[in-house]
């Protein structure tokens, strides 16, 4: 038992040590995808005001049928659905690729490989937190009232950031084996994304639709963080519940499929 | 005098390229076909190798020989399929220089991603960037992003970031080939300064004279087993020989 702490230990230390490198990591990666852009880090609060505009009016016209009518603020109600399924795609789908793409690191310098996946999921937090503004901005514009339950949000958003890392890791470890995973999980978060509960309310849905879409987790992230932000009442229990053990087994499978793997990855990169 | 590495029967099985299933159709097709067997390759077969603290140790031998896989055993990339390889003390990897950088950053912000690749602190780095900017000689292109240097320069920067700190072990994978004749000296200079200090360097060369003039022990590495270890001038004497057979 006290070697497997002194153990911990030093596993811990290893991952402090390394803070600045995912710090100029975060930090690379912000200049680089706003380099030689004129608006720089505003695309962030831009990007996705302008996609979910782009999808209130789809939803608004065209489908309009669909969305059924009981949804107040659809535009807020969509902004939220919008950015934490980016937060979650973007997230994984970045973690994913990481390890290759460090390819030419991890073959001469020797690096806890975890960091890079981590490196990806928090950069994608830091970018959904600097979007959130854009969520601020929607709300001021279309005079939702501000509730103080709002700033309960952070457990979905956080929990959601834990999800999202160890479906990461478990990705990260796929694709270095297989790069099919790349392909298939593309397709699969297209697929995912109507199915959680972004541009229409299931509760207003069949029964058949309603009780399968309880088995996706992005659901209930989404779905708790506008109880907290758009109706102003605090998290019920089984949202604690659930968003919070949807992140520790994620985490917990995640990890423990990567450091199993992860020896070996070098010799597949 | 202690030990800084030892190297325990250590050999380094790879399936080779060609059988690599990096699709699943493929590996399925493979498995089912029986044919999922990889063509085995073993870069390093039972190496034992021992390098005291202090030590300069040169590793010699061919191209494909095992030396750059022996390199990155003792770093840490590569786990040795059986064996061991005990390190004591940190270690200042200069395997291909550069290998943290990203070529779309300019110098300065490459200096302190590769420092803390290394374990460095930013604090550390401020403390030393005027140290590192200086040995390299490139302060005018501070601010230029690296994908616009020559090699050359690169070289410069990455082995004056891994080597501003007093490391315990530095391993060179063919750094000197790289920069002029007076950078070249300065980077000889600079690692006799380390050692005097009580850092042990590993050093990989293709001039065996550069081997023979600065290292005190060398191990002869050929087809992934060594052929021989001890003083320099021996090993060196046997090798050369060898290349004239």
């Amino acid at each position: 038992m006290n070697a497997k702490l002194h153990k911990l230990k030093l596993y811990l230390q290893d991952f402090w040590r390394y803070r600045y490198l995912i710090y100029h990591l975060i930090s690379r990666d912000f200049k680089l995808k706003y380099r030689r852009s004129v608006l720089g880090v505003v695309w962030s609060v831009l990007n996705p005001l302008l996609m979910s505009l782009v999808m209130y009016l789809v939803f608004s016209s065209v489908f309009a049928g669909m969305r059924g009518t009981g949804i107040e603020n659809f535009a807020v109600f969509l902004l939220i659905g919008q950015l934490l399924f980016t937060l979650f795609r973007e997230a994984t789908t970045n973690a994913m690729a990481s390890v290759l793409q460090s390819a030419p690191l991890l073959r001469k310098v020797y690096i806890p490989k975890y960091i890079f996946p981590l490196e990806k999921v928090c950069f994608s937090l830091v970018n959904c937190v600097f979007s959130l503004a854009a969520l601020v901005i929607l709300m001021i514009f279309t005079g939702t009232p501000f509730y103080w339950t709002a700033l309960l949000a952070f457990y979905p958003l956080l929990t959601l950031f834990v999800f999202s890392l160890g479906a990461g890791l478990f990705l990260a470890m796929a694709t270095v084996f297989f790069r099919d995973v790349m392909h298939m999980w593309e397709v699969f978060c297209t697929a995912l994304m109507y199915f959680s509960a972004i541009f229409y309310d299931p509760d207003q849905m069949s029964g058949f639709v309603q009780k399968l879409i309880r088995f996706n987790p992005l659901y209930w992230y989404i779905t708790a963080f506008r109880r907290t932000v758009l109706d102003g009442e605090v998290l019920t229990w089984s949202m604690v519940w659930v968003c919070g053990g949807c992140a520790l087994v994620s985490l917990f499978v995640g990890l423990w499929a990567f450091r199993r793997h992860q020896d070996k990855f070098v010799l597949h990169l | 005098m202690s030990t800084a590495i030892e190297v325990k029967n250590v050999s380094m099985r790879f399936n080779l390229a060609k059988e690599k299933q990096e699709s699943l159709k493929e590996y399925f097709m493979a498995l089912i076909k029986g044919r999922l067997q990889f063509d085995e390759f073993y870069a390093l077969k039972d190496v034992d190798l021992t390098v005291e603290k202090g030590d300069f140790y040169g590793l010699v031998g061919l191209n494909g020989s095992g030396k750059s896989t022996l390199l990155k055993v003792i770093a840490g990339v590569y786990k040795p399929t059986t064996g061991s390889c005990t390190v004591t003390g940190t270690i200042a990897p200069l395997i291909e220089l550069g290998a943290g950088f990203d070529m779309d950053l300019t110098a300065r912000e490459n200096i302190y991603l590769n420092g803390t690749v290394l374990g460095f602190t930013p604090k550390y780095l401020d403390e030393k960037f005027d140290e590192i900017v200086d040995f390299s000689e490139l302060r005018e292109f501070l601010d230029v992003p690296l994908k616009n240097y020559s090699s050359g320069m690169v070289a410069r920067i990455a082995f004056a970031i891994a080597t501003c700190t007093k490391p315990d072990i530095l391993i060179a994978d063919e750094i000197l080939s790289v920069g002029d004749f007076l950078f070249q000296q300065k980077c000889e200079e600079r690692m006799r300064k380390l050692l005097e200090g009580g850092t042990t360097v590993i050093l990989v060369s293709h001039s065996i004279e550069q081997v023979e003039r600065m290292c005190n022990k060398v191990a002869w590495i050929n087809k992934g087993e060594k052929i021989m270890d001890g003083p320099a001038a021996e090993v060196c004497a046997a090798y050369r020989k060898a290349q004239k057979e």
